[in-house]
């Protein structure tokens, strides 16, 4: 099971978020006023300034963007991992997050920009948030 | 030119050790500000102007200015990572303009290297209250060079660049640091594997840290620091050596959003800013000083400035044509760079320094008649939250 570092609290901007996350559900924000998606959390839309956002959760499917095959690292949790990816996803709702692609045999050679992917909410070894992460569809 | 000269960088001096045991980043910042004031003939009393990026144990311009024991009319204390001394220079441009001061000094210390400070394969930081980027970003183990290698991912699926041209990057730095003593010694106090002229294929051959960055695509972790005192230009004109203008400065912030596009750098904003001051374009300028902590960050900065269009990089920078003897284009980064020179977690305040030693004729990669230079420095994370700090420079 992996060890991904939690979220840690009190944050009231990413509470929400990580509460979804562990109902199974991925969140993000829109602007009442503009329509303008808004993500990472926060409490203002940086697009038009209003203050009324609202949360909706996202279908949990997209786009990987970029990504990377990390071979070196001095962090905690992922040093056991092997080569692992990081990625950025463009969430078909319109938001781009942070994320890494799971499920494939290879990072090297599996993932590639424009793969399709679902997102799927990994158990961690300690604590009670489970960590998004996104797998290929198909 | 149209650009006004009211500032000019009159005193220089890069710290020489890169391994620097037993002694504190205070120590170097202190002993740079020193020689650097000797260097433009200037005494600590001159000094009425502190810059400081946070750096060091004491920790921004205050604490700096009380362990000076100097009373200075201008404090500023700006950090924005590597880019915090193009900041400072611009920062500087205008108080001095503005009549605030006339003797600004700007310094960096650091002993990353004699710490062990993971720099590039650490990730965001665990310690301190919980914030919301660390909530979005610390699960997934992005490390700082992950990011980079974000962007390098995505140019090279948008425009085709490939890992060879990149590595032209990575050799034309390199042949500028044999010609170095400083540089040399760093990397053979870093214990490089082999410390001499590399080939495209010796970066290809370089283990991959975060793919698809290769280890030679990395800048060095190092101690080390340097100073920079910038004067009015009546100031200016007594000091010991030919003044070197700042004729043109911007700065801009770019960060993650939602479609945007990974492949601009806040340069795009920052140097069109500082080359409409400076009454110059890229195509006049003999030395290019571009923040150099991994290659795609110089790649995504020479198109963002105008060196060449968006997403022709890769062959504008192949087979070294940046090297300052091939007579093809700029020279970039002759110091040897914070690939192959120095790099102790914030490099900008090199960029100056170099950009300096070449319009004075001191550089040891001399570019003949160099006249004009531009040090466009690149703080936080290219692929995240950054900011760019563009710096125009002209001979006397």
């Amino acid at each position: 099971m992996a060890k991904r570092p939690q979220p840690r609290f009190p944050e009231p901007h990413t509470e929400p978020f990580w509460e979804g996350a562990k109902q199974g559900e991925l969140r993000y924000q829109r602007c009442a006023a503009c329509e303008g998606v808004v993500f990472y959390p926060r409490q203002h839309c940086p697009a038009c300034g209003a203050d009324e956002l609202e949360w909706l959760v996202s279908k949990g499917e997209g786009t990987v963007y970029t990504f990377s095959v990390v071979r070196q690292n001095r962090m905690p949790g992922f040093i056991d991992l092997g080569a692992y990816s990081v990625a950025y996803v463009d969430l078909d709702e319109g938001f781009r997050m942070m994320s890494g692609v799971i499920g494939v045999e290879n990072p090297t050679t599996d993932i590639a920009i424009g793969q399709r992917v679902r997102v799927e909410f990994e158990e961690q070894e300690e604590g009670e948030y489970p960590i998004p992460l996104f797998r290929p569809i198909g | 030119m149209a650009s006004e000269r009211t500032a000019a960088i009159v005193g220089i001096h890069e710290y020489p050790l890169r391994v620097a045991p037993g002694v504190s980043a205070m120590n170097i910042k202190v002993d740079s500000i020193r020689a650097a004031l000797r260097d433009a003939g200037l005494g600590w009393g001159d000094v009425d102007a502190i810059y400081d990026a946070q750096d060091g144990e004491a920790g921004g311009g205050l604490q700096l200015a009380a362990y000076l024991g100097i009373r200075p009319t201008v404090i500023d204390t700006t950090q924005v990572g590597g880019s915090s001394y193009q900041f400072h220079a611009a920062h500087a441009m205008r108080d001095i303009a503005a009549g605030k001061c006339r003797v600004a000094v700007l310094s960096y210390g650091s002993t990353s290297a004699s710490n062990r400070v993971a720099i590039g394969t650490g990730g965001l930081g665990r310690g301190g209250p919980a914030n919301w980027q660390q909530n979005m970003e610390a699960p997934y183990g992005a490390t700082l060079i992950a990011n980079y290698a974000l962007v390098k991912r995505r140019h090279q699926y948008e425009y085709g660049s490939t890992d060879e041209q990149f590595a032209g990057i990575s050799v034309a730095t390199r042949h500028h640091a044999m010609r170095n003593p400083e540089a040399v010694k760093a990397m053979t106090d870093l214990q490089f594997v082999g410390v001499d002229e590399i080939t495209p294929q010796d970066v290809l051959d370089s283990r991959i840290v975060a793919d698809p960055l290769h280890l030679l695509e990395c800048c060095m972790i190092s101690d080390g620091g340097g100073a920079v005192v910038i004067a009015s230009a009546d100031v200016a004109r007594d000091c010991r050596k030919p003044p070197v203008w700042l004729i043109g400065a911007g700065e801009a912030t770019k960060y993650r959003e939602n479609g945007g596009d990974i492949t601009t750098s806040a340069a795009a904003q920052s140097g069109p800013i500082a080359f409409a001051e400076a009454g110059v374009t890229a195509d006049e300028i003999d030395i290019a000083m571009i923040y150099d902590s991994f290659t795609i960050t110089v790649a995504v900065c020479l198109e963002d400035l105008g060196f060449c269009g968006k997403g022709e990089v890769g062959a504008y920078v192949e087979n070294a044509r940046l090297a300052f003897d091939s007579g093809e284009g700029p020279a970039l980064n002759t110091d040897g760079g914070g690939l192959s020179s120095n790099h102790p977690g914030m490099r900008g305040i090199f960029l100056l320094l170099e950009a300096a030693r070449q319009l004075r004729g001191e550089s040891t990669s001399q570019v003949p008649d160099a006249r004009l230079a531009v040090a466009h420095g690149n703080g936080g994370l290219l692929g995240g939250t950054h900011t760019g700090g563009t710096v125009i420079l002209a001979k006397d």
